[in-house]
């Protein structure tokens, strides 16, 4: 019964968040990381580390990842999921970009 | 049928002579130890290893608590035989255990002779036996504090070198007139005590200790001719003694060890003796080579296989001590019937001696150069007639009369098959060989596991890595350098040089240049990129704030909940009722949750919001504070003591120079984070002795230290060197950092640069040449042109404000 609503909205421009950066967006009270990599692809994700809660969007960018600024967990932007030994995935959030505007979609 | 076989002490030579016994009978023996040390058995040798700080006690266990259980070994530790009872074949411990024995092997190793002299029993002398003793000097050895060892021998010379590397001041009595007189012959004494002299060592020889002084504790070692040395640590290495009291009150014979016969068995054929305790054939040993030996045999007799039967064997003598290179073997004293070769290079501090009998070698020194020696021994133990050879014998066996540089693997090369390459494990070229090609060993550590080739003293190692050479050629690539991170395969150091030769200024062209395996470098690479670039290319380079860890980044500490903290920096420690009220202010203001004293005398104000933290800067800026970079990897804090101005024993200004210092060399980025401190006294209470870098003042001027550490780690602080003024005092400190931010290596610490270029090296470079210490300074003045800009001020004005400001805030109804 609970129709899950799309709705894409504008957050702003590609050019707010610097090469290999990240910036926060914040939907009520769950945050969320853009990240635009060297090559100026973008990503989303919930701004919460699966390890204990790090704002991803602190991390340092590199490769289409970011390494947590707490205790240096690598996600892949991409799918969200922790790189190497360490188990634990990060709610990844659709995003697109029409010229210079990102859209991120916010899922009800 | 299973024998229960029970060994008395648990050292070196019953260890091997299991090995070789679980080898050739794994089923036939159940094994009990008795062990007065209370822990496993370990590698004795390296003790000086753990006492210079290279090597923990894990690094020197032989066999592990697994081991014993792999091997149903029944291990008392701690647990001392007070008695044997060969009637009932019975022994028992102090703590009360008992073990029944088929077989029953005495290996009580040796103990320390103790001098007879007044104030041997006080508390601060020791002995150098075990791995107690070597804590006990750890204890006792704090950088700048003196120990006198007695005793001029192998052993009394790695420990003098080992308390010395901790930056202890060490003087060596020795009633000799040459240091190690058993070993090396005058010259070469000579030479050792020359070079031991300039690591600041102080040897005094024909010096006869008369009495140990001190009320409650050593203070000092009194000599016959009326000096007395103070010393808070007196090491006694005078030489051993076999322990022999159990065999002997079991009624076996003993002379000057437990006599066995050429099987390790004693007169009661159910009792056995190995190792230093032992005395076989007529003959003692203190090296392992030889007890080793005694191990393979005994291990031979109790397996009931072949008999073996032990033969002497001069074993030679190394120091373990890193830059000296040392070797003797055999027998070196003047004869009638003898001649001898020698060779001299007084400017390379170099001797060579071949002692020769009827056209064979009896005997070998080397000082100095050392890489001929196994092809020395090779020939002696071979008894080869040299008369063909004669006239370039001392050259070695590649040896040419002009002394050109030969290739280094030759004398390797031209070692015959069965020479020996490691004399404690008595393993021979051709063993090495072999197993390098029939187990396709490509790494040293292969090598040392399947020959036991340099797994034990270690100081074969340079002989086994040419073996390796000779036999892998390019596909052994020695001593590998570990990679900075996985997007390369080069080290820091090669990175920093190639950064500066290639004129690299960007880290893109870097990672071009160098061949970067990733596209976009790792969060390991990056930062240490970054921090070369900014070193090297001062004003040129702009700095990669995206390669830079958060806190560097935005300027504060990122906490545990995301939110960061601010600390303000106040010079030397200093503050004013005006600064602290700007900091109520803000605190108040911004709702600020914590307020808290640093242990680095500044006041740290924890949970700030990020976005908030622009705001606290201005407010901050305005009562005059800049940022304390206690986030980064740079020069944080000056921590000073009140000093002349206000105490009573303060001899100079401290806090003013504190302040100098701080103000000068603020800003700096540096390989990992620099902590000072500035003393007004040796009382010492600005903790300046594990700092960074520290300053004690003294009547005559500025002690300055560096190279302390007291986090991780701690260690007490080496001495640079004592300046007369403030203004030297700065010069030196700032140009002492800018020889480490040219060379260390990104996140590693003073303390651990300083090792890995030797603090004798800086002190030479900072205040021995006055010309290079003057072109660091000036390139440290120049690289502070471009780095004292306060961050703070400039992010209240708006710099990167994306870092502090959400890109776009949604109320949770307009997401849905
Ligand atoms: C605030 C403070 C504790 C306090 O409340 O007193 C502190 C707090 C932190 N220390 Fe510290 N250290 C503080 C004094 C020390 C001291 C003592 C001193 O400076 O006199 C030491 C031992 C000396 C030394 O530097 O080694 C010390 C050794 C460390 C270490 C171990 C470094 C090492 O190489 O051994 C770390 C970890 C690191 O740097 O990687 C560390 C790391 C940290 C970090 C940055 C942890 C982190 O990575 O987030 C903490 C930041 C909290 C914050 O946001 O303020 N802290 N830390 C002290 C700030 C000093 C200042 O005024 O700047
Ligand atoms: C600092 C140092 C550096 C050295 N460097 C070298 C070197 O470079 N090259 C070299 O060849 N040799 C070197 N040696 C010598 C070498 O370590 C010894 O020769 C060797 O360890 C002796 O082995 P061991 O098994 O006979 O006796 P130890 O290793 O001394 O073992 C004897 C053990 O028996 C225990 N014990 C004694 N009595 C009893 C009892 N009644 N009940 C139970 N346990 C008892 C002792 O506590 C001790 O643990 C060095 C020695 C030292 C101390
Ligand atoms: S000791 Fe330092 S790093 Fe550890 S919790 Fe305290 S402040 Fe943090
Ligand atoms: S919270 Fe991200 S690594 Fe621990």
């Amino acid at each position: 019964m609970n129709q899950i609503t799309r709705q894409w909205q504008a957050v702003g421009s590609i050019a707010d968040i610097p090469r290999n950066g990240a910036r926060r967006v914040r939907l009520g009270e769950a945050p969320v990381a853009v990240f635009r990599t060297a090559d100026d692809r973008i990503f989303a994700v919930e701004d919460r580390c699966p390890h204990r809660g790090g704002p991803l969007s602190d991390g340092i960018v590199h490769d289409g990842c970011v390494t947590c600024p707490l205790h240096n967990w690598v996600i892949d932007l991409e799918t969200g999921a922790a790189r190497g030994a360490d188990e634990g995935a990060v709610r990844t959030i659709p995003i697109q970009l029409d010229g210079d505007t990102i859209y991120l979609c916010a899922s009800g | 049928m299973t024998q229960d076989v029970v060994i008395v002490g648990n050292g070196m030579a019953p260890g091997r002579m299991l090995e070789h016994l679980f080898e050739a009978a794994p089923e036939r023996s159940r094994v009990t130890i008795f062990s007065a040390e209370p822990r496993v058995n370990y590698d004795r040798i390296l003790l000086s290893s753990v006492l210079a700080g290279a090597k923990q006690f894990e690094d020197i266990v032989i066999h592990d608590d697994d081991w014993y259980a792999r091997h149903d070994v029944t291990l008392h530790k701690g647990q001392k035989v007070v008695g044997i009872d060969r009637e009932a074949k019975i022994v028992t411990s102090q703590g009360g255990h008992r073990a029944r024995y088929d077989k029953l092997v005495i290996a009580t190793g040796s103990f320390p002779f103790v001098i007879p002299v007044p104030g041997n029993d006080l508390p601060g002398v020791v002995a150098y036996r075990d791995i107690d003793d070597v804590n006990t000097m750890l204890g006792a050895a704090k950088a700048g504090t003196s120990a006198v060892v007695i005793g001029g021998g192998l052993l009394g010379l790695e420990a003098a070198a080992g308390l010395r590397e901790r930056g202890v001041e060490v003087t060596v009595v020795h009633v000799m007139p040459t240091l190690m007189e058993r070993q090396l012959d005058p010259a070469a004494g000579y030479l050792l005590q020359k070079k031991l002299e300039a690591r600041g060592i102080t040897i005094l020889t024909k010096a006869n200790t008369k009495a140990i002084v001190g009320s409650g504790r050593v203070e000092g070692v009194e000599l016959a001719d009326g000096r007395t040395i103070p010393a808070t640590l007196v090491v006694m290495a005078v030489g051993i003694r076999p322990n022999i009291a159990l065999a002997q009150g079991a009624g076996l014979p003993v002379r000057r060890g437990i006599v066995t016969d050429a099987r390790m068995v004693t007169v009661d054929p159910d009792i056995l003796a190995v190792g230093e305790c032992a005395e076989v054939e007529g003959n003692v040993y203190g090296l392992v080579a030889p007890l080793y030996e005694m191990a393979k045999v005994a291990a031979a007799t109790l397996s009931g296989g072949p008999e073996l039967r032990f033969s002497h064997a001069d074993t030679p003598t190394k120091l373990k001590v890193t830059g000296i290179d040392l070797y003797s073997v055999g027998d070196f004293a003047e004869a009638e019937d003898r001649e001898e070769i020698v060779l001299r290079d007084a400017a390379a501090g170099i001797y060579k001696r071949i002692v020769l009998k009827d056209n064979r070698i009896i005997g070998t020194v080397l000082f100095g150069d050392t890489a001929d020696g196994a092809w020395f021994n090779d020939l002696k133990k071979k008894e080869t007639d040299i008369s063909a050879v004669r006239h370039s014998l001392v050259l070695g066996p590649n040896g040419r009369a002009d002394g050109a540089l030969s290739d280094p693997l030759a004398p390797v090369v031209a070692l015959a098959d069965d020479a020996e390459i490691c004399g404690c494990n008595g393993v021979c070229k051709g063993r090495i060989v072999e197993t390098i090609a029939s187990k396709g060993l490509t790494t040293l550590d292969a090598v040392r596991a399947h020959t036991k080739a340099s797994a034990s003293c270690g100081s074969c190692t340079g002989l086994v890595e040419k073996l390796m050479i000779v036999a892998l050629g390019d596909r052994y690539r020695p001593a590998a350098v570990s990679p900075m991170c996985s997007c390369t395969d080069l080290g820091h150091d090669d990175v920093r040089r190639l950064i500066k030769a290639k004129s690299l200024k960007t880290i893109p062209a870097v990672m071009q240049e160098l061949q970067w395996r990733t596209s976009g470098g790792c969060a390991k690479c990056r930062p240490a990129l970054n921090y070369y670039l900014v070193c090297d290319w001062p004003g040129e380079y702009a700095d990669d704030y995206q390669s830079r860890f958060v806190n560097e980044r935005v300027h504060a500490n990122i906490q545990k909940d995301g939110t960061f903290s601010v600390v303000p920096r106040m010079w030397g420690g200093v503050t004013s009722a005006k600064e602290l009220r700007a900091i109520a202010d803000v605190v108040d203001r911004f709702g600020i949750p914590t307020v808290k004293v640093t242990g680095g005398q500044r006041i740290d104000m924890l949970g700030i919001q990020k976005h908030d933290l622009p705001a606290v800067w201005a407010e901050l800026g305005k009562a005059g504070f800049v940022s304390g970079h206690a986030y980064a990897k740079g020069v944080r804090t000056v921590k000073t003591c009140v000093g002349s101005e206000w105490c009573r024993f303060g001899t100079q200004d401290s806090t003013r120079l504190g302040i100098r210092i701080e103000k000068f060399t603020w800003g700096s980025w540096t390989p990992a984070k620099v902590k000072m401190a500035v003393s007004g006294c040796p009382r010492n209470c600005a903790e300046a002795t594990c700092k960074d870098i520290g300053v004690i003042c003294v009547d005559s001027g500025y002690e300055i230290h560096f190279a302390g550490a007291a986090g991780l780690d701690i260690k007490g602080t080496e001495i640079l060197g004592l300046v007369a003024s403030e203004d030297e005092a700065i010069e030196a400190i700032a140009a002492l950092l800018q020889m480490y931010r040219e060379q260390g290596r990104y996140l590693e610490r003073i303390y651990k640069w300083a090792k890995r270029i030797g603090v004798d090296e800086i002190r030479q470079q900072i205040l021995g040449e006055a010309a290079r210490r003057r072109h660091y300074f000036e390139r440290f003045v120049e690289s502070q042109r471009h780095a004292q800009v306060d961050p703070w001020s400039e992010r209240a004005a708006g710099k990167d404000r994306h870092e502090f400001e959400p890109m776009a805030i949604f109320a949770q109804d307009a997401a849905q």
